[in-house]
């Protein structure tokens, strides 16, 4: 490859480093701004240095706020992942039914999050939601706007609903790429429903249901949407999350100071986790070298 | 130790088959010695898998039966069946050892402990991986993975027959050497019956004791190596072994001998008749390492034109026109070709007559 | 056109992959390029196509320097070991596709298609998609590609090694003669003697990014320069012994004794090396096979219409080719005969000494 057209490609990717700068960098840049100063109006500004850190790091709804947000994450994880690899697993292989299966799983993807939150929000209604109705009706107290157990209830049901058909397919897109001689095999050497389950399909689907792990990590980790429509972080602060709790800090209440620095430490977290995720997707392809 | 049979064994992979041309294995009949080692060869789509299959179970045939020792075993599962099969892809268990990979067919029927032990370390001395036994499997490279493979039908003391469905397709060439050999010593010392499927005509003639040329779903003849290249009892084994293939040519039958061009071509003993007497479409075959290339005339022979010579080095491939048609004559390096003109000699007993693609015998 | 590369040397991250290479190349001419894997084949054919930039040397066209040239701006067409066809185009389009380009009238391309086609024998395929085609047709259709584009310079790089043993015993077959027509310069690239042997032309034998030697391919054939081109342009590989001459006679290996007759008896005493090609050893005797050895089977393969035996005697582990498929058992006991009058003899620096004299003259040429 000859030199000059090393140096147009960079040219070429100039408009991208401007957009990048302007939707990215600028922004960060000012919340870092924010973050050291106390602002109490237009031009009046006060250094404070790490102060609003030090006060947001020691805020017990802080703390609060990230205990519900991590038992949150991992139950998440804790039901989706088997579920999704349970329903992979029983998907047809072949025949029409795979593209019904497909669309079936695919539309709880296709629907925007706020409406997500919306439809649940209907449905567990205890005066006029499907669910709520029917089960206060069978003499089971049920209200998500009442009773912090059904809020979490909810919220954990509209999140499983709404992710498990990702992890669902991506296994199933692990177990499509297994060849078909491993089941032959494993059929040869008399291997048991259960050993071919063990030995074979689940570490075929290894690097794809790693990737599932952090992407559902990462999203249900910064979740704001649905949780926000459904229950508005309620009752009491029982469903509020981190990202909530940032919006009510900053939009609510106006502390611009203390938004700025939970709203970097927040942005820490997730990068950290995003590093991880790095990491963890360029070892699933060396996987099979070690 | 077994006798494995095939009788009247067809299969189509559709639900309702009608036309022969639905079946991917016509009605086959067929007897697999105990110890000795088979080749299924011939192009993909023959019906050569399907075969491979049937007798390990992996797939029911729609009509007829499967023996092994005269046990009727059609409708037996894979694992009930003694029969080990190798793989196109090699297979191993990822997350176990070579260990517990050649363990794992004797764990799924219950071997004891001790006994595992013995016939895995066997097993892998027979293979040259003891010292990797301990290792992770997926680390390996592809042909210690098939090794691995192999390994796993070996380690089964029962097994009655080891199928291989173009085991050295993903193996590097230089290796395929190594691994072909070691097959062939694997077989002169436990005398194991062995059924190796194949497209590549080399692999099954160096592998095999006998050959079962398929074409079509059809089985066109079995034999020894030697018996295919020198006696191909249909056009298309003429054709498909050997390098060039079989010269084929239309004929007619002339009293005593077989007319090509107008030229007369003596026959063996009672071919010409025999040939009459089958009727169909007649055509001559012989092989280009058969044919005498003279450049005087002689009784007998037949004058041709020289179209090409062209030395290979070891050999040399002539292409000679016989009226419209051409054929391909192999000389040895030091013999020198003639320029325009010369004789063919077609020496009766290489000269083969098919009736409608079949050997007239 | 005429091509001439000038001491090209190219390294990749401190790799030599082409070691100051000079070549010569003249209109209409059929030059095969043999060699093992990796040896530059490939490396050096990029550098002719101008895929590549040499990092030392010239490369000229018509005595002009075009080192520096696009690939896009030179007349060259290139066909690779994998089939590289557009999977949504037919077989007629693809063929069309580098005439199009040109913006040739409709008249014409329909012209030089349906004879592109008629010669690789793709006629009756012209409305087919690639995925429909067998490997050979595939392949026929990216040669016939390669073949309407009317380049001066046409690249193939072991363009049949994907394809099985029948088909590549047809289109090579077919390939000797379509070259032969051509005011092309045509580079084909190939790991196979037996291939380079069938085309004919010039032989360039590459080993390490190396031009070991180059000439008319029987030339070479019958006369390898070294250890090296010997085993590269022999397929089995020439059988190596280390040997003396002394006393008045050839002592090769332990216990192998032959008469200074022939081509032998001009060398003076002294170690050498000796090469016997596969197929000048058998294990059937004929007047010409004097002498006489006892050996131990390794394996026998077939190869073709031909059985390779792989034997053992003593130490020296060696290949006999015979005519005609036959089975040997592991470890059976054979004799093998040998001629002296067709050894090869090499001296310590593996530099040939003295070759047989070739027998039955050349092929008729074409």
């Amino acid at each position: 490859m000859n030199k000059w057209q090393d140096n147009r490609a960079w040219f070429l990717v100039m408009p991208v480093f401007l957009i990048v700068a302007f939707s990215a960098i600028i922004p960060l840049m000012m919340v870092v701004d924010a973050s050291v100063h106390d602002i109490s109006g237009p031009g009046n500004r006060v250094f404070v240095g790490a102060e609003w850190f030090k006060e947001v790091l020691g805020d017990r709804r802080l703390h609060d706020a990230l205990r519900r947000q991590l038992t949150f994450s991992g139950l998440v994880l804790l039901i989706e992942i088997p579920l999704g690899v349970a329903i992979a697993l029983a998907m047809p292989r072949r025949g029409w039914g795979v593209s019904v299966t497909l669309l079936v799983l695919a539309l709880p993807l296709l629907i925007p999050w706020n409406v997500i939150g919306t439809i649940w929000n209907l449905f567990t209604r205890p005066d006029i939601g499907l669910l709520g109705v029917l089960l206060n009706g069978l003499g089971i107290q049920f209200d998500p706007t009442a009773a912090p157990l059904d809020a979490w209830i909810t919220v954990m049901l509209m999140d499983v609903w709404h992710w498990t058909p990702l992890v669902a397919l991506l296994a199933y897109a692990g177990l499509r790429a297994i060849p078909d001689a491993y089941y032959l095999a494993a059929r040869i050497d008399g291997a048991s429903a259960w050993a071919v389950f063990r030995y074979i399909q689940l570490p075929k689907m290894r690097g794809v249901l790693m990737i599932a792990v952090l992407l559902r990590f990462m999203d249900s980790f910064v979740i704001y949407a649905e949780p926000f429509v459904l229950t508005g972080g309620g009752p009491g602060d029982s469903t509020t999350f981190l990202s909530t709790y940032l919006v009510k800090l900053a939009g609510g209440q106006s502390d611009l100071g203390p938004a700025a620095a939970l709203a970097l430490i927040y942005f820490l977290i997730a990068l950290a986790v995003c590093f991880a995720f790095y990491r963890a997707l360029q070892n699933v392809g060396s996987g099979d070298q070690r | 130790m077994a006798l494995i049979q095939l009788k009247g064994v067809a299969h189509a992979y559709m639900a309702k088959p009608g036309a022969p041309e639905d079946y991917a294995l016509k009605r086959l009949d067929m007897v697999w010695q105990d110890g000795r080692a088979y080749a299924l060869l011939g192009p993909s789509g023959c019906g050569k898998t399907t075969t491979l299959n049937i007798i390990s179970g992996l797939i029911r045939p729609s009509e007829g039966r499967v023996l092994i020792d005269d046990r009727d075993v059609t409708a037996l599962a894979p694992r009930d069946r003694n029969i080990a099969q190798v793989f196109q892809v090699p297979v191993i268990y990822d997350t176990m050892t070579v260990f517990d990979n050649l363990a794992f067919p004797l764990r799924n029927r219950n071997v004891d402990r001790k006994e595992i032990r013995i016939r895995v370390h066997e097993v892998a001395e027979l293979l040259e991986m003891t010292a990797d036994l301990k290792r992770r499997a997926s680390g390996l490279t592809a042909d210690a993975k098939q090794k691995i493979s192999l390994g796993r039908g070996l380690v089964r003391k029962d097994v009655a027959a080891i199928l291989f469905d173009e085991p050295l397709t993903v193996i590097d060439p230089h290796l395929k050497w190594l691994l072909r050999r070691k097959l062939k010593q694997i077989h002169e010392q436990f005398r194991t019956t062995l059924i190796y499927v194949t497209h590549d005509q080399n692999e099954a003639l160096t592998f095999a004791e006998q050959v079962v040329i398929m074409n079509e779903g059809e089985v066109l003849q079995t034999g020894s190596p030697q018996e295919l290249f020198e006696n191909p009892k249909h056009t298309f084994v003429g054709y498909f072994i050997g390098s060039p293939g079989m010269n084929l040519i239309p004929c007619q039958i002339n009293g005593d001998a077989a007319i090509v061009e107008g030229a007369p071509i003596a026959l063996g003993e009672g071919v010409a008749e025999r040939g009459r007497a089958a009727g169909g479409e007649l055509v001559l075959g012989i092989r280009p390492e058969f044919l005498r290339l003279r450049p005087t005339a002689e009784q007998g022979n037949v004058p041709v034109s020289v179209r090409l010579a062209e030395n290979l080095g070891n050999f040399k491939i002539v292409t000679v026109s016989l009226g419209r048609l051409a054929l391909k004559v192999k000389v040895p390096e030091d013999q020198e070709v003639p320029g325009e003109w010369a004789y063919l000699n077609f020496p009766p007993e290489w000269t083969k007559v098919y009736a409608d693609g079949r050997l007239v015998e | 056109m005429s091509l001439k590369l000038e001491n090209v040397t190219r390294t990749v991250g401190g790799e030599t992959h082409i070691d100051n290479i000079t070549l010569q190349l003249s209109p209409g001419t059929l030059h095969v390029l043999i060699g093992p894997t990796l040896a530059g084949k490939t490396s050096l054919m990029r550098l002719m196509a101008g895929l590549d930039r040499p990092s030392a040397g010239r490369v000229l066209v018509n005595g002009e320097d075009v080192t520096g040239v696009s690939v896009r701006l030179r007349s060259v067409a290139m066909v690779y070991q994998r089939f590289i066809n557009y999977p949504s185009f037919t077989v007629y389009d693809n063929i069309a596709s580098p005439l199009r380009l040109n913006r040739l009238s409709k008249h014409e391309i329909d012209l030089k298609v349906r004879e592109a086609a008629i010669i690789m024998r793709i006629e009756e395929l012209l409305d087919r998609r690639p995925a429909e085609l067998s490997g050979g047709q595939q392949q026929r259709t990216a040669i016939a590609r390669a073949l309407v584009k009317d380049a001066d310079l046409l690249l193939l790089d072991e363009p049949l090694v994907n394809l099985d043993y029948k088909l590549r015993e047809e289109l090579r077959a077919e390939m000797g003669d379509l070259f032969q027509r051509r005011e092309t310069i045509v580079v084909y690239a190939t790991t196979e003697p037996s291939e380079a042997l069938m085309l004919g032309g010039a032989a360039v034998v590459l080993d390490e990014g190396r031009k070991l030697q180059s000439g008319p391919i029987l030339e070479v054939f019958h006369n390898p320069a070294s250890v090296a081109v010997a085993n590269i342009f022999s397929d089995p590989p020439m059988n190596m012994i280390d040997g003396e001459i002394i006393d008045g006679e050839a002592r090769l290996g332990e216990d192998i004794r032959l008469p200074l007759t022939g081509h032998l008896g001009q060398l003076s005493p002294g170690p050498y090396r000796f090469g016997v090609r596969p197929g000048h050893l058998s294990v059937v005797s004929s007047p010409a096979h004097e002498f006489k050895f006892g050996a131990t089977v390794d394996l026998a393969e077939v190869s073709g219409s031909e059985t390779l035996i792989h034997i053992r005697h003593g130490s020296a582990a060696w290949v006999v080719q015979e005519q005609g498929v036959h089975s040997f058992d592991l470890g059976q006991q054979i004799d093998v005969f040998l001629d002296a009058a067709r050894l090869f003899v090499f001296a310590d620096s593996g530099r040939l000494v003295a070759a047989p004299a070739p027998v039955g003259g050349g092929g008729t040429p074409r």
